[in-house]
């Protein structure tokens, strides 16, 4: 199975990144776009069939690993 | 809970805030008080002794008590710097700790008026193996390497440590050196009834609530969890801020400056009113906020980064305004000076706080904690090893504290500015001040093996390795600043150990002149009761007034003299071998003589300076042996052919006495050195001959260069896999 | 010689760069914020390094994006020679004025150390004062410094001899080493290490110097 994860820093926490590039983009003239945020998209192959196990598994290594749960949270999407 | 305890307040202290009040406080009153009143901010458990430091000499300024100290280098120019530790946020998240760590202590040398010309760092690890060693040393080495090369400012120096004893509790220290004008120094001190108060910089949000309070106690297992608020670094709006700033320096606007550190917005306000014995009154309504819905409490305690509330001539508001305009820099008028003397805070029409701000500085809780001298040294073990001296040489060589930093060092941008002078990591680092011939020496040092075994020699030790090495460079040492890391205060033994390390900085810097000009205090870096070794670092800086002498010197030649300066080798007592050796040291650490220190530092600059030598190191951590390996071998590629007497070889080669230097001396320079050294009566000893390659001891044992390098430069990439 | 060196918010080797400038071009630069539409007259225009944009989104993306990139495109078709230093470099990859793209290092660290770099062409505006293939020291500083572009480009550039210099030990994971790359009419460089600051022997290195001798000498020609 396939699953993607998302990472990204949580809404209270700054994000320069995300900031640098939406006043980049109000330079190039798109003044409607606001709270433009940046993230990660993690992608990996379980070789597994049950979606519980990935679930667990995904999540486990995503708490543990991927992301800083300090500062990000994460969503994960099995395919 | 209650929440004068959920903020760190006790029994006690709630009492005398009630007193003073003399009524109930508002939520915000109440955080206002836990960050002014915590251990970060108030130093309540410090202060009472940190008032004991010698703070004056005719080099100094401004000591401590302003955002940075403040010494002078002749020609209208003064030296600005300063060292903070951001110790606990770099455990929970290295990467953001140690930037905003190397922001924080920026700040406070560009908010003095100084643009910064170097960093340092002082960082400790648990263990090596520990298996959160390696993950906190990326990730803090990145941090520090990430906020300082965007800013732009080379880091120079820095020491790397590990130990046990730091498995729980990691160290940053961050040093920022700047140079100003001494006819423009911004201070902190708010003047002038009505003058507007003035917020610039990046926007606020909850970052970081709590993050005073947080300093200030221990941890648990559950601090991970509870510290949802983590700030983050952006060092690209510093360097927008530091240029905004030091151009509107240049424009009469600004009557006092502070930045926006721990406790952000509170303290910053706080202490400027403070020094000017005004009040100070704040709209919050106006302050540039990232976020919806932030209240009075949230906005005064927030620490975002990047921040600096100052104080205006009304006349040139709109001229700052302008500059930070053109830097794309936020500014807003957020208040103004009043004749209170109290801090008064208005938001969404209500008055959220208004606090006598004597009750906040002055009047806040002071502590004279109990001590109890506890003797932690254990008895001399006093066996001589008589095993290969080879294999212990290389053994040290390849010891976590003694190791090539060289995958440390190589992450920081040490080139920018194009005037650094020397950053290969041997003793100090140098940066010539630009359009001038003189040049900036800087180290950072504490041996915390010493410091824990008997706090007040390690304490006295730190200073004279700090001023040794700056000798070293070259340069006249002129004045420090220092992070004193300790566990929790409350315990009579690490109080009694932070006395004695006060006493043995005191004394030590009263004889060697070299007075403390700023600083800070991290207490309770502790973990499940568990605390780190004593670890009072010192950060020293020293001129050199025309650098012409360094083009002859560094540079060791095939043939020249080895020489070593002080006396023969002994104490093995607490040392770097015993450590590798056996895994634990005994005894106490080697005493310095301080007249001694003074006498032989002194000579060795002049042998620097008049080019009687060309090369000079002193000798620490690891003895003669390590020096002269680091030296002639490990920095100039060459070799080395020594005799020592066959008589405890090993404790004339790893011995650590202090007041020690090993230099080497060309042919033509011998007599005159020689003679010199007579005359100043300064002990010294021939040891040998610099040669093409290879380290020969005694004719009976020889170490490749590949062997040397291997054992020196192998062990972290090893470690951390690349 | 009029010297032009563009200023992005978050560049930080502008002033370093300046000083170059006047102690090696015996000239003094103009230093031009990136918001100006119009380049003054130039005969040599300078991109320094930096982290311009806080290198934010992709290093140099966002700065290639500034209004003043479109009179800078137009000079340099018009024969202007342009220098771009490291995050300069990166900038002009983003603008296609050189082709291909600086990747993260392969080490995924910041690398600062003074290296070993071998120059390629000695018949240009920047490198005449160099021997052909001679290996001098520089300092790199950087964290994106992997030269990435498709084979078959990279063999078009090769074929042009467009490398204007190449690690002489692989630093940074640079396809076939390279350090410093020229546009086809070789009137634009984009490289790397950072020769302004290897003009003082002090500093230890003053193998940047004959970049600026070059340029010297090509002027007064």
């Amino acid at each position: 199975m396939k699953a993607l994860v998302y990472v990204r820093l949580k809404s209270e926490v700054l994000d320069p990144q995300g900031q640098a590039i939406e006043s980049a983009l109000k330079n190039l003239g798109q003044k409607k776009i606001s709270n433009v945020r940046q993230g990660k998209l993690i992608e990996m192959d379980i070789n597994s069939h049950n979606i519980d196990e990935v679930k667990k598994t995904v999540d486990q290594v995503t708490k543990t690993l991927l992301a800083n749960t300090v500062i990000e949270e994460y969503s994960i999407e099995i395919k | 809970m209650d929440i004068y305890k959920k903020h760190g307040i006790d029994e006690k202290e709630k009492k005398l805030l009630l007193d003073y009040m003399e009524r109930d406080p508002s939520n915000t009153e109440i955080g206002i008080f836990s960050v002014m009143w915590s251990e970060h901010c108030s130093y309540k458990s410090s202060r009472y002794w940190l008032k004991n430091l010698h703070t004056e000499g005719k080099q100094v300024i401004q000591g401590p008590g302003e955002n940075a100290g403040v010494i002078d280098i002749g020609d209208g120019q003064v030296v600005v710097f300063k060292m903070e530790s951001h110790n606990h946020p770099s455990f929970i998240e290295p990467y953001q700790g140690a930037a905003t760590g190397v922001g924080g202590i920026m700040r406070d040398i560009f908010t003095m008026g100084a643009r910064p010309i170097a960093l340092l760092n002082s960082i400790r690890f648990g263990e090596l193996n520990h298996p959160r060693t390696k993950y906190l040393l990326s990730g803090v080495v990145a941090g520090i390497g990430g906020y300082g090369n965007c800013v732009g400012i080379p880091t120079v120096s820095g020491e790397t440590g590990f130990d046990s004893s730091y498995n729980g509790n990691n160290l940053v220290n961050a040093m920022c050196v700047g140079v100003a004008k001494s006819d423009k120094i911004f201070y902190s001190k708010a003047s002038g009834i009505g003058n507007p108060v003035v917020y610039v910089g990046a926007k606020t949000g909850r970052d970081g609530i709590h993050g005073a309070t947080m300093a200030s106690g221990e941890f648990d297992e559950d601090s991970e969890k509870n510290r949802p608020t983590v700030q983050v670094g952006d060092p690209y709006a510093e360097k927008l801020l530091l240029e905004a700033c030091l151009e509107l320096m240049q424009k009469d606007a600004i009557i006092s400056i502070q930045d926006m550190g721990a406790a952000g917005l509170t303290s910053s306000s706080v202490e400027m009113a403070d020094k000017g014995q005004v009040g100070i009154e704040l709209h919050l309504d106006e302050i540039p906020i990232r976020q919806k819905n932030l209240s009075a409490y949230e906005i005064m305690l927030s620490e975002s980064q990047e921040r600096m509330l100052m104080v205006l001539t009304p006349e040139k508001t709109e001229v700052a305004k302008n500059v930070f305009k053109k830097w794309g820099v936020d500014f807003a008028i957020v208040g103004k000076i009043t004749d209170t003397k109290n801090i008064k805070v208005i938001h969404q029409g209500n008055i959220e706080a208004d606090i006598p701000i004597r009750y906040l500085t002055d009047n806040a809780p002071i502590y004279e904690r109990k001590t109890i001298k506890k003797s932690k040294s254990v008895e001399y073990r006093d066996k001589i090893f008589d095993a290969d001296t080879k294999e212990f040489i290389l053994k040290v060589l390849n010891s976590a504290n003694i190791c090539s930093k060289k995958w440390i060092w190589e992450q920081y941008d040490r080139t920018i500015m194009a005037n650094t002078l020397n950053s290969s990591g041997c003793d100090a680092g140098i940066v010539r001040i630009n359009d001038t011939n003189k040049a900036i020496s800087m180290s950072c040092d504490v041996n915390p093996r010493y410091c824990e075994t008997n706090a007040k020699i390690g304490a006295i030790q730190a200073v004279a390795e700090c001023w040794r090495n700056i000798i070293s460079s070259g340069a006249k040492p002129l004045a420090i600043t220092n992070c004193l890391n300790f566990g929790n205060p409350e315990k009579p033994e690490i109080m009694s150990d932070f006395v004695d390390t006060i006493k043995g900085i005191t004394e030590a810097s009263i004889v060697l002149d070299y007075p403390v000009v700023s600083g800070n205090v991290s207490l309770y870096n502790e973990t499940n009761g568990s605390a780190i070794k004593n670890t009072p670092t010192i950060g020293g800086v020293g001129l050199i007034e025309n650098i012409d002498f360094l083009d002859d010197f560094g540079d060791p030649k095939i043939g020249d003299e080895i020489v070593l300066i002080g006396k023969i080798g002994e104490h093995l007592a607490c040392s770097t071998l015993e450590e590798v050796i056996y895994g634990e040291t005994t005894g106490e650490p080697p005493a310095v003589n301080l007249n001694l220190e003074k006498n032989i530092g002194k000579a060795v600059l002049s042998l620097i300076q008049d080019n009687m030598i060309t090369d000079c190191h002193d000798i620490s951590d690891g003895g003669l042996i390590i020096s002269i390996c680091e030296m002639i071998m490990l920095k100039s590629k060459l070799g080395a052919k020594i005799s020592v007497s066959n008589k405890n070889i090993i404790n004339q080669l790893f011995g650590e006495d202090q007041s020690r230097y090993v230099v080497t001396v060309s042919q033509n320079n011998r007599y005159n050195l020689f003679s010199r050294l007579e005359k100043l009566e300064i002990e010294n000893y021939i040891l040998g001959k610099v040669t093409p390659k290879e380290l020969k001891i005694n004719n009976n044992i020889t170490i490749s260069m590949d062997e040397l390098t291997n054992a020196y430069e192998s062990l972290i990439p090893s470690i951390m896999c690349n | 010689m009029d010297v032009t060196i563009i200023s992005f918010p978050g560049t930080n080797c502008d002033v370093d760069t300046a000083n170059a400038v006047s102690r090696k071009l015996n000239t003094i630069p103009k230093i031009i914020s990136c918001k100006e539409k119009e380049i003054p007259k130039s005969d040599l225009i300078i991109i320094p390094g930096g982290f311009s944009y806080g290198d934010y989104l992709r290093s140099g993306a966002i700065a290639a994006r500034e209004p003043v990139m479109l009179d800078l495109v137009n000079k340099a078709k018009n024969g202007v020679y342009i220098l771009g230093i490291c995050n300069g470099f990166q900038i002009l990859t983003e603008v296609n004025l050189l082709p291909g793209v600086l990747l993260k290092n392969n080490s995924l660290k910041f690398i600062s150390k003074t290296i070993k770099i071998k120059i390629i062409r000695n018949d240009t505006f920047f490198t005449s004062s160099f021997a052909k293939n001679e290996t001098v020291s520089i300092p790199v500083a950087h964290h994106d410094g992997n030269f990435f572009i498709e084979k078959k480009a990279l063999m078009e550039i090769e074929d042009n001899q467009q490398i204007a210099m190449r690690y002489v030990d692989p630093i940074n994971g640079s396809l076939n080493d390279i350090a410093g790359l020229y546009n086809q009419k070789f009137n634009v460089l984009g490289l790397m290490p950072h020769p302004e600051r290897a003009i003082d022997i002090r500093t230890g290195s003053d193998d940047g110097i004959k970049f600026f001798e070059s340029m010297l000498n090509f002027a007064n020609i």
